[in-house]
């Protein structure tokens, strides 16, 4: 070592410190601490209220989960983030909104069978109805990848990012035309009525219309349990398909290595498309049931929960399945329970917090794989 | 007796200064309406903004969807300085945010030399040396600026009116570029080390981050003049010499990213977009590459917010909501990555197309279409030329010139890879 350059020499035993990368530890840690403690009391003080929100955030998790789903796997294979994804939820949530309101589809089973079982005809309506959103949705995303995305395939990725943010304006544009959507909130007419039931230590009684919620107690509506039934139907369904079919192979093998994919006979661009499809599907999906349980549509109402999703689906670890549901989970869950105990206002910066720390403590999200070396 | 003036830049300077003064004659002939001078005067701010997220993205290859949060924390900071200057003749704001600046800068650039010795420091762990120096030292400037406000408004009301409020604008615009700068390093320091992607959602989570505190500025930050998501009034708006100010910001911002990329630094940071592993076998400090770009970048992104400020004189969040985060993004690609030219081309041109050219064709009735015209215009121009309008094409004053090869004979060329590597 040249003499001219004389080092101060570390202590030992704060090199060690260092080391174990010691302050940047015992930050994480002390915001941990901060969060569980503000938790922990909160739980003492009312469990209801506590449960309450916990409840509140896993319907809200549960569609962003969906939501989360297509951007994760259109990552995946393409690397493109989509963000034309939350509009295509938009315009799910739309089609449901006139396939009810207008056409009145959801009545078709009390028509064509007016002796069917009133719970029966309307579960099978709803179904026609989210299917037919599903439709449209997926019919669109193949349009849009088409369109958009499949010419600039071979180009740098920001410009297939820039043109996915085209898309995005389009479509909400387009939608705020008086002719297509309008730019009005329009409310959301539900095709079932609301039940509410209240559960405590006494057991799960159905709430009466009109009548006060008992102290001490958890209230979820039909609107709660079907988000969490139709999600879980939905994703059981996607990861059937993922691991299960033959086209679900072809996306994973897409995945992993296109060229190789391409060599082996797969037809890339027909799964990417397929790939498209099914991620807008989902959103259209949850776009329904995000508008039965905030009932109200307008065309930008895919901008936040889309960026919600994303956020979920990077925490999660993008490109991973089960990581976006986990990641959309915790969102859900930060989402209520900030607004709930740490400030109203602050929830979304509060999300994003979440996000930024995750992401520094595993810098490729939760289920994330670590990213492969540029070849 | 004169140096001989490169051509070049005669051409450049000339240019630039042409461009202004027929402007200037266009505007007192009346050709150019005030609508058309401010949508010139935003197209200046958005290619400085540009001009900073070029030189992260297009020459760092940092993807960063952040610029618009460090635009707002400029834009708000020089309009909090110049409303308590104009409304209630109070330095306090600039003081306290002068020493602020002054005071954490130049700790931040102790401590990097101080941790820079220390091997192994992980990013998380200097960043909470950083962060608590920075809350010392911001809590002593609060201390100390308050002290001398009486002073300075003493002094700065001695002075004439103009002269005290053009002191505290200039100094306001440079202060809230150095604010963006210095938590764009708070920022930067352990989030830089996220791979790009990802970068780019964590940068994007901080534009939402700052949206978010500004739509509640008043009630959890405490600023009452903010007025939180009503927007903020009462900014003095410097009209007839801003958009002087704003081109006279312009043009040192592009002299200072053409000298910066054209000096040693720039190849550096060039090589760091290339290929960083390799750039690293080179020697180079990967990281504090990173962290410069990202730092001057946003230092522009301050400077940008604070005009805009002032050209505007009014601030809401929603002016800098994610949707518009955009923008600059969209600037810089169009434009072509990594090409000044083009970046500065098109901010002007992404304005007039969207807020003049199409008010004019579209037939009265259909002004909504707008941003569903200008999608298909952004997504024909993505097709037709992916790689921005000017590519790779450079000014030639703005163009790196590199000396030509020497031929050389045959018993130096072993050495002539050496030289060229260096």
């Amino acid at each position: 070592m040249n003499s001219s350059h004389t080092f101060l020499s570390t202590p030992p035993f704060i090199e060690s410190l260092i080391k174990k990368k010691i302050l940047g530890k015992l930050m994480i840690v002390l915001l941990a601490a901060v969060v569980v403690w503000r938790m922990g009391t909160a739980l003492v003080e009312n469990p209801s209220l506590f449960l309450q929100q916990v409840i509140n955030g896993l319907q809200l998790g549960f569609v962003y989960a969906l939501i989360a789903l297509g951007y994760t796997m259109v990552y995946g294979i393409v690397r493109l983030i989509n963000f034309a994804h939350g509009d295509v939820f938009m315009v799910g949530a739309f089609m449901s909104f006139y396939a009810i309101s207008r056409l009145q589809l959801h009545t078709w089973p009390s028509k064509l069978f007016p002796n069917m079982n009133a719970t029966l005809s309307v579960g099978i309506g709803s179904i026609t109805v989210v299917i037919l959103s599903m439709i449209v949705c997926a019919l669109m995303a193949i349009t849009i990848e088409r369109v958009a995305y499949k010419p600039l395939r071979g180009a740098a990725r920001i410009s297939a990012l820039i043109t996915a943010i085209g898309v995005s304006f389009f479509l909400e544009y387009f939608g705020a035309l008086p002719f297509v959507f309008s730019a009005n909130y329009i409310t959301y007419k539900r095709p079932f009525d609301v039940t509410t039931w209240v559960a405590n230590g006494e057991g799960i009684q159905a709430l009466a219309k009109g009548s006060e919620v008992p102290a001490n107690s958890v209230i979820f509506s039909n609107i709660a349990v079907l988000i969490i039934v139709a999600s879980i139907t939905l994703m059981v369904l996607l990861q059937y398909i993922v691991t299960r079919t033959k086209i679900g192979k072809a996306m994973r093998a897409v995945a992993y290595d296109k060229q190789t994919a391409q060599l082996m006979g797969i037809n890339v661009n027909m799964v990417i498309s397929i790939t498209f499809a099914i991620g807008a599907a989902l959103a259209g999906a949850a776009g329904m049931l995000y508008a039965i349980a905030f009932p109200q549509v307008v065309f930008w109402m895919g901008i936040i929960p889309g960026l919600k999703s994303f956020v979920a689906a990077v925490l999660g670890g993008i490109g991973s399945i089960p990581g976006a549901l986990v990641g959309a989970l915790i969102m859900g869950q930060a989402e209520t329970l900030s607004a709930a105990y740490i400030s109203t206002p602050m929830r979304d910066a509060i999300a994003f917090s979440i996000l930024i720390i995750v992401l520094l403590v595993r810098p490729t999200g939760i289920f994330g794989e670590a990213s492969r070396e540029k070849a | 007796m004169f140096k001989k003036i490169d051509r070049n830049k005669l051409v450049f300077f000339g240019g630039l200064i042409g461009f202004f003064l027929v402007i200037q004659v266009l505007q007192l002939m009346g050709i150019v309406t005030s609508f058309l001078s401010t949508i010139l005067s935003m197209g200046t701010v958005l290619a400085i903004v540009s001009l900073g997220l070029n030189l992260i993205y297009g020459f760092n290859g940092q993807f960063s969807l952040g610029q618009w949060g460090f635009y707002a924390i400029g834009a708000y900071s020089a309009a909090d300085i110049t409303y308590r200057w104009s409304n209630n003749q109070d330095t306090s704001a600039l003081m306290v945010l002068l020493f602020s600046v002054v005071l954490v800068g130049g700790a931040i650039m102790i401590l990097y030399r101080t941790l820079s010795r220390l091997r192994g420091l992980d990013a998380l762990s200097a960043f909470v040396v950083y962060l608590l120096a920075t809350f010392g030292f911001v809590f002593l400037a609060v201390k100390i600026g308050g002290a001398l406000t009486p002073a300075m408004n003493a002094v700065l009301g001695a002075l004439p009116t103009w002269l005290s409020f053009t002191i505290v604008y200039i100094l306001a615009v440079l202060i809230a570029g150095l604010v963006a700068a210095e938590i764009s390093f708070l920022f930067g320091l352990p989030v830089l080390t996220l791979g790009s992607d990802y970068f780019g959602i964590a940068t994007l989570g901080f534009s939402i981050i700052v949206k978010v505190l500004l739509d509640n500025s008043d009630t959890l930050l405490g600023f009452e003049e903010m007025k939180g998501a009503r927007g903020m009034i009462g900014i003095p708006k410097v009209d007839d010499w801003g958009w002087f100010a704003v081109f006279a910001f312009f043009m040192l911002v592009v002299v200072v990213t053409r000298n910066l990329l054209h000096s040693s630094f720039g190849r550096a940071i060039i090589s760091v977009r290339e290929d960083e592993i390799a750039a690293k076998a080179m020697g180079i400090d990967v990281g504090f590459y990173k962290t410069l770009t990202f730092v001057i970048g946003s230092l522009f992104a301050g400077l940008a917010g604070g005009l805009y400020a002032h050209v505007n004189a009014f601030l809401h969040p929603d002016t800098f909501n994610f949707i518009r985060s955009f923008d600059p993004l969209i600037v810089v690609v169009l434009g072509g990555l990594g090409s000044m030219t083009g970046t500065i081309f098109a901010s002007y041109a992404y304005l007039l197309v969207v807020e003049w050219l199409l008010r004019q064709i579209l037939p009265p009735g259909f002004e909504n279409w707008r941003f569903v015209v200008f999608p298909v215009i952004l997504l024909i121009m993505m097709l037709l030329k992916p790689n921005g309008l000017f590519g790779n094409f450079e000014m030639p004053f703005l163009r790196q010139l590199l000396p030509p090869l020497k031929k050389k004979p045959a018993a130096e060329s072993a050495a002539a890879p050496q030289e060229a590597a260096q």
